[in-house]
């Protein structure tokens, strides 16, 4: 059953995907990689090595700390040059190793392959975790945290997001067609542990090679995959569980309290490699493109390689950028340096070329609602940003601003070129400070 | 070596250019100019209706509401000491508008108090583009409506001033709504002819053809919402068509009704302004049906002839309301009421 369900608003942007039909390349081993021991949501890893250190490909090289937290594997063999910071996509100063490799690529003893049909989900769990998955979509979640829903919630349908909405990116389709398998065996392991009885694959229209290799790969083992019609947020959480099953997350809920869970097909790939053949998460494919480049494409790069060794790669560049975006175009963040290196959900390194920059001549909003009708969260974004602009931020909570997905519908539709994005960081983080003084408040 | 010349050859970006800014870095290619821009050519066919039927006299009209209306939003603009934006055309646009809610016989002071008053007190006392509650044009319509009513509801019947550039010929005419008492089967003026505009009225209301053509144009880019014509004229048929069923010896039939007076301008082109209405589908749904009833009312009970003008306006003023009203709820909210939220 092919189900062509819609969520409400949304866009159509140029999709530009000029890297789909470049096969996934493995790149050579570079000679240093900057590891940063932050590349997930929560607390930073703890190094367990010192400067001087030789390392193995695969060895670890920080513990997690805690349980919102992810260990961090070596990307190759080599010697640990120096422990330090390095600047993240987001622009902050993380923890960071600096790894000189020895050229050798040798491999440290791999965990153990786990029989995964006969073992207890709280085994698979423990594995997830010490391989250091986390949701290789964009934010980095760690997966074994998803993966343990309170008892009370019971997750009945997994959903693989494999929509790869975002503009210009390619590295969830390339590795659909490349890697079909594993993303298949990676989805029922998840189910396995979940004890979800329906496994939903979304794969936007727009790939009909991926939705046919996918259909084929997951032959008779139950999984139904859905074909989208092709709108931008589609691969946004809340609205991909409805485009495939017509559930609704409740506004300020989870999806496991309506027993979803969604999860990336890169997360899935790296699950069956985690749990078959032992392997911790170092690499990701990701896609690096943009008109000033050279030769556009798909690498599966050790974590840790700068995104001057990714443009190096790529050909290098036949004209300066104006922008470098760290993700796709419509969520991904400007940097402004090439010694960042790529982590974990690193998805795309875009170049934007000077003609593609959008300068912001913003003049005050004439209510033509286009925000409106592309909101994809129901929110009225033309309202808010003037509520915001008066900083009535109380208002704003009561507009709703806190369903904010920040997605940037409203602002690609804004014909006033209203920053409107920001505007909503802006409010809800005004917000969220007022609720934890509130918070603190009443504590006393 | 060979390491060496590959790096010699790889370009690497330079970083000291690189415009640092938040999401989304991708922008539809779309402008408030383009939209004004957009608009005032919708309007063109109805001008140049106006022009062909009430002659050459009315382009003078609409040449000096639009220059009154830029050199208005110039001078107010710079006693506000803001940055001048007449470049994005919405006072342009102002000033079309308000001339072809204008009588060809209009003369050129009035043309510039009413320009002066749509933009002054219509749109700058409010804070300029965005701010207005209420269609600047029709603000200056009404406030010459009632400071002048005769200038304002003499007509001339189209065709009999062709070639009169400065005076104006003195076959007046009755408007078809201005008739004041209509017997079945016996209507004043044809179908055909208020259909093609051929009655006495306002510069850009008469042509019908020329305001759908205009109007269909937005519909086709997206520029206005087609809900808005729709329910408007929808409203009005409904009511006059039960007035005329219930009164047919009083009230003009439906058709009547919707080929006359502004209502094709008013639906098409006043009601649709994105400043003064509700920004949602829904809240566009409930302010076209509110303008219906009122325009129906106004010209089936009321004094005045007329009413579009009036009952847009009227609703522009319950533009936040419905605004609040028609407010979506956020994607999975449950049905219950939303939580208040403390001061």
């Amino acid at each position: 059953m092919i189900k062509q369900l819609h969520f409400y608003g949304g866009i159509h942007p140029a999709e530009d995907k000029v890297a789909q039909s470049v096969p996934i390349v493995e790149p050579p081993i570079l000679e240093t990689y900057i590891v940063p021991l932050q590349q997930h949501i929560g607390a930073p890893a703890k190094a367990v090595v010192a400067k001087g250190d030789q390392v193995k490909r695969g060895q670890l090289l920080g513990e997690a700390q805690g349980f919102v937290s992810a260990p961090v594997h070596a990307p190759t063999s080599g010697v640990i040059r120096e422990v330090t910071t390095c600047l993240g996509p987001s622009g902050a100063q993380v923890p960071a190793l600096l790894l000189a490799s020895d050229g050798e690529d040798t491999p440290a003893e791999p965990m153990p392959a786990i029989d995964w049909r006969q073992a207890p989900p709280g085994d698979l769990r423990q594995r997830i975790a010490a391989a250091g998955i986390v949701g290789k979509g964009g934010a980095a979640f760690p997966t074994v945290v998803k993966l343990s829903p309170p008892p009370n919630k019971k997750i009945d349908t997994l959903i693989l997001n494999g929509v790869e909405c975002e503009p210009c990116l390619t590295a969830d389709h390339r590795l659909m067609l490349e890697r079909a398998e594993d993303i298949v065996t990676g989805a029922q392991i998840t189910a396995h542990i979940l004890g979800a009885k329906t496994i939903l694959l979304g794969i936007e229209n727009n790939k009909p090679d991926a939705i046919e290799v996918m259909r084929q790969a997951v032959g008779d083992s139950g999984i139904k995959v859905c074909s989208l019609k092709v709108r931008y947020p589609q691969g946004a959480e809340k609205q991909l569980i409805y485009a495939v099953t017509g559930r609704k997350v409740p506004s300020g809920g989870l999806p496991a309290d309506i027993g979803c869970l969604v999860q990336n097909v890169g997360t899935a790939a790296a699950i069956a490699d985690a749990v078959c053949r032992g392997k911790p998460l170092y690499e990701r494919v990701t896609t690096v493109t943009g008109t000033p480049l050279v030769s556009p494409g798909n690498w599966r790069f050790r974590v840790g390689t700068t995104y001057a060794d990714a443009i190096k790669l790529a050909g290098g560049v036949k004209e300066d950028p104006i922008k470098i975006i760290s993700g796709g175009p419509m969520m991904g963040m400007a940097v402004y340096s090439l010694d960042i290196p790529v982590i974990k959900s690193t998805s795309g390194i875009l170049l934007l070329s000077q003609d593609e920059l959008t300068q912001f001549d913003v003049r005050p909003c004439i209510r033509c609602g286009r925000c409106n009708d592309s909101c994809p969260t129901g929110m009225m974004p033309g309202i808010l940003s003037v509520q915001i602009e008066n900083q009535r931020y109380e208002l704003a909570e009561k507009w709703h601003v806190m369903d904010c997905i920040e997605c940037g519908c409203c602002a690609y539709t804004c014909p006033a070129s209203r920053p409107l994005v920001q505007h909503m960081r802006r409010a809800k983080a005004e917000v969220q400070a007022a609720r934890r003084a509130a918070k603190a408040k009443a504590e006393k | 070596m060979a390491e060496h010349m590959s790096e010699n050859t790889i370009r690497l970006p330079d970083t000291s250019k690189l415009v640092i800014s938040s999401s989304p870095h991708l922008h539809e290619d779309d402008s408030v100019r383009r939209i004004m821009f957009m608009v005032i050519v919708a309007l063109l066919p109805a001008c140049a209706a106006g022009a062909w039927f009430f002659g050459p006299r009315a382009l003078w009209v609409l040449l000096v509401c639009v220059a009154s209306c830029i050199a208005s939003e110039i001078l107010c603009t710079r006693l506000m000491g803001r940055e001048v934006h007449v470049d994005d055309g919405s006072a342009a646009l102002t000033g079309l508008l308000l001339g072809m809610n204008l009588p060809v016989t209009a003369p050129t002071w009035m043309c510039v108090i009413g320009s002066v008053i749509a933009i002054v007190l219509g749109k700058m006392i409010y804070g300029g583009l965005g701010y207005n509650p209420f269609n600047p044009a029709l603000v200056g319509r009404v406030a010459l409506l009632l400071a002048c009513p005769t200038a304002m509801t003499t007509w001339v019947a189209p065709m009999t001033n062709h070639l009169e550039w400065a005076g104006v010929n003195s076959v007046t005419q009755a408007t078809p709504l201005g008739v004041s008492e209509l017997t079945a089967g016996a209507l004043p003026f044809s179908y055909w002819n208020l259909f093609w505009g051929r009655t006495g009225g306002c510069i850009g209301e008469t042509c019908v053809p020329a305001l759908l053509l205009g109007g269909i144009f937005l519909i086709a880019l997206n520029i206005i919402r087609w809900q808005v014509p729709v329910f408007y004229l929808a409203t009005v048929a409904l009511i006059t068509g039960v007035t005329h069923w219930l009164a047919q010896a009083q009230c003009a039939p439906p058709l009547y009704h919707l080929l006359s007076g502004g209502l094709m301008l008013g639906a098409f082109f006043m009601a649709t302004d994105m400043v003064t209405t509700p920004l949602s589908r829904k809240g566009a749904v409930v302010f076209a049906i509110g303008c219906g009833v009122l325009t129906s009312v106004i010209r089936i009970w009321g004094s005045y002839p007329e009413g579009v003008s009036f009952s847009i306006l009227i609703m522009n003023s319950l533009t936040p309301l419905i605004d609040r009203w028609t407010a979506g709820k956020p994607f999975g909210t449950p049905r219950r009421a939303p939580r208040e939220v403390k001061p």
